[in-house]
């Protein structure tokens, strides 16, 4: 069941018009003050090109639209960013048109590629993926664009291109704050508040004047700012990465001990009083039902931590650190006004924090393949 | 009412004397439920005997107490005042001792586990070796007719099919008393049949105790030798029916004038337990 705009927008060629119409219309307009018109600027003729055939090509012979819209948004794509090194700052409506057409044409492709529907899973998997891919790479695109074509000042926001080229340049630095931050901070921090929070959560359930009183005091934990607690942790533990794992640990604490005593909550009393009339101990029922059973919460805790363990790290790193860390990177960077290096520390936090995420979901799914939500 | 402690001793020699062809004695056994709403009378003076090798049918609309009685006789609820014998023993020792296997109204099998390792559940839990375990587990998954799904997830079966699954984990334990909490009632009446018809040729096949609650008076007709019928606040038993057909027993033996006359008789003492007030 699709929505009408959508069956609408796959069943007609409306996007691939309009990309043309842009397309043909930029031919008439302005490429910037210098160049003259878009049709003395070579590249730019060429992007019209590729757009205005891509669009005939899609009208002309639709069971190949994919093929077509996916090579001319592309290749208009690719002369638009090759002409900004004659346009930059000063580009005309004639440029903006185009751009406009080829994000049409983009658009236009991911609709067709969304409603595929192959037969084998394997085919379905790449476009599975192939559709989150095309999105990021075109948002990629249209800030390079946007930003050179219309020049904005680098320092409110760099092109992707350029946080790229820092990035390439600065490999070494970033692995050195990377090991610092992550495979230090995050991950001993992770584990230890995980950890612990595990086995509170199972003393806590184990004993009813723990659960009234530890319960509480767990709430609390959990509502202490981490802008407060990160420099008393730096003055306990040191400048060193071991005060910021104290602070991850606060941090990922909480939400485990929570969703562990909950989980441990949850197998049903038929369930119970089955291994009851086994005569099973206490272990016995923990490990062999109410664990299992407890997965899904735990898996939960585990996922919401190990993105909320990065944000600890960095953030603790604002408040003293020795000169390596990424929150450190960040901080400092920003002062010097060398945004596109901050913006390099976001993309490897980002890069890291979705395979950490992504490796706990992947790990879930192993593990909890019977819950109802994963059952194929 | 003049009975003292020791009159109460000399009647519980009485039960364990005779207890050689006695699987459960219930004495005089009351339990009441305290709810907010003041207490709840769940089950009201019941004596009843249960011999080796019976099957017994606890029948009686809803809040008769029948699934309260079999929970009593499971160690799973306990009793206010009176006594009750499993083996001998009280409910507690004969729980410890794993002398019964209780099947649920559902099936209860946990998800992560293959229908094998489900049926081995128990097994592990009595730290049986391995080798004795997979013998068991193949034997019962034959007896309920489910070899060759040992490696499926309960929820790739259907409901019928779990259903047997958790006979077959309640017979590995090797019980000779079978508790059955409406095992098949959340089936349609035709997977139903051929459940009761399985039933039967398994109790014959192994020659177990069986106390077997349901609400379907074909059903308790179907498969007792006894038929217990209970009625409702306080919950106590209102008429015990021999149920004498024929050991071989069809679904034909439904049609049959001694069939429907023993059915007429439950129906009839459904009715009369029944109180319509409300």
């Amino acid at each position: 069941m699709r929505d009408l705009v959508t069956d609408f927008i796959v069943n007609h060629p409306l996007l691939p018009i309009l990309a043309g119409l842009a397309a043909l219309m930029a031919l008439m307009l302005s490429a910037s003050g210098e160049a003259g018109l878009v049709i003395a600027v070579p590249r730019l003729v060429l992007a019209a090109l590729a757009l205005a055939g891509g669009a005939a090509f899609c009208l002309w012979r639709s069971e190949w639209a994919i093929l077509a819209s996916a090579a001319s948004a592309h290749l208009t794509a690719w002369f638009l960013i090759e002409s900004l090194a004659q346009l930059a700052g000063a580009a005309g409506a004639g440029f903006w048109a185009l751009t406009i057409g080829a994000w049409l044409m983009a658009w236009y492709l991911a609709e067709r590629l969304s409603a595929l529907e192959p037969a084998s899973a394997g085919a379905r998997r790449i476009v599975n993926i192939a559709v989150p891919v095309l999105f990021g790479v075109w948002l990629l695109v249209l800030w390079e664009l946007i930003v050179r074509g219309a020049g904005v000042p680098w320092v409110l926001l760099p092109p992707p291109s350029q946080v790229g080229v820092r990035f390439a340049a600065s490999l070494d630095i970033l692995a050195a704050d990377f090991r610092q931050t992550f495979m230090k901070a995050v991950l001993i921090g992770y584990a230890l508040g995980c950890g612990a929070g595990f086995v509170v959560a199972v003393l806590v359930d184990r004993t009813p004047f723990l659960r009234r009183g530890l319960l509480p005091v767990g709430n609390m934990v959990s509502a202490l700012p981490i802008i407060g607690v990160a420099p008393i942790m730096v003055m306990w533990f040191g400048f060193d990465w071991p005060s910021k794992a104290a602070v991850v640990v606060i941090m990922t604490f909480f939400p485990m001990l929570v969703n562990t005593v909950a989980g441990l909550a949850a197998a049903g009393k038929m369930e119970r009083d089955l291994m009851h009339t086994y005569a099973a101990g206490y272990w016995q029922s923990l490990i062999k039902l109410r664990l299992p059973a407890a997965l899904p919460f735990i898996f939960n805790a585990l996922k919401i931590n190990s993105t909320l363990a990065l944000i600890g790290a960095i953030v603790a790193e604002f408040f003293g650190t020795p000169i390596v860390g990424m929150g450190f990177r960040i901080s400092t960077e920003v002062g010097r006004m060398n945004i596109d290096m901050v913006w390099a520390e976001i993309a490897v936090a980002a890069l890291a924090g979705s395979l950490f995420y992504g490796l706990v979901s992947v790990i879930e799914r192993a593990l909890t393949f019977w819950h109802p939500s994963y059952r194929s | 009412m003049l009975e003292t402690p020791t009159g109460g001793d000399e009647a519980l020699t009485a039960v364990t004397g005779a207890a050689d062809n006695q699987v459960i004695a219930i004495d005089n056994l009351s339990l009441t439920f305290q709810t907010a709403d003041g207490p709840v009378h769940a089950l009201s003076d019941i004596d009843l005997t249960i011999g080796k090798g019976e099957f017994v049918s606890l029948i009686g609309p809803s809040g008769c107490g029948k699934t309260t009685l079999l929970r009593v006789i499971a160690d799973l609820e306990q009793p206010t005042t009176g006594t009750l014998l499993v083996d001998g023993v009280s409910p507690h020792r004969a729980r410890l001792a794993r002398a019964y296997g209780y099947v649920f109204q559902a099936p209860a099998l946990y998800p992560w586990r293959t229908i094998a390792r489900n049926v081995a559940l128990p097994l592990e839990i009595m730290g049986l070796s391995r080798a004795e375990r997979t013998e068991r587990v193949a034997r019962n998954l034959d007896l309920v007719n489910l070899a060759g799904f040992e490696r499926k997830f309960p929820w790739q079966l259907s409901g019928g099919m779990q259903q047997r699954a958790s006979i077959a984990r309640a017979l590995a334990v090797e019980p000779d008393l079978l508790l059955m909490d409406e095992p098949f009632g959340a089936l349609d009446e035709i997977v139903r049949d051929h459940l009761n018809e399985q039933l039967l040729q398994l109790w014959a096949k192994t020659n177990k105790t069986v106390v077997f609650v349901t609400h379907s008076i074909p059903e308790a007709v179907f498969l007792s030798t006894r038929i217990v019928v209970m009625s409702p606040r306080p919950g106590r038993v209102y008429d015990v029916i021999d149920c004498d057909l024929p050991a071989t027993r069809t679904l034909d033996t439904r049609e049959t004038p001694e069939f429907l006359a023993i059915a007429h008789r439950v129906r009839e003492g459904l009715r009369a337990g029944h109180s319509y007030d409300d």
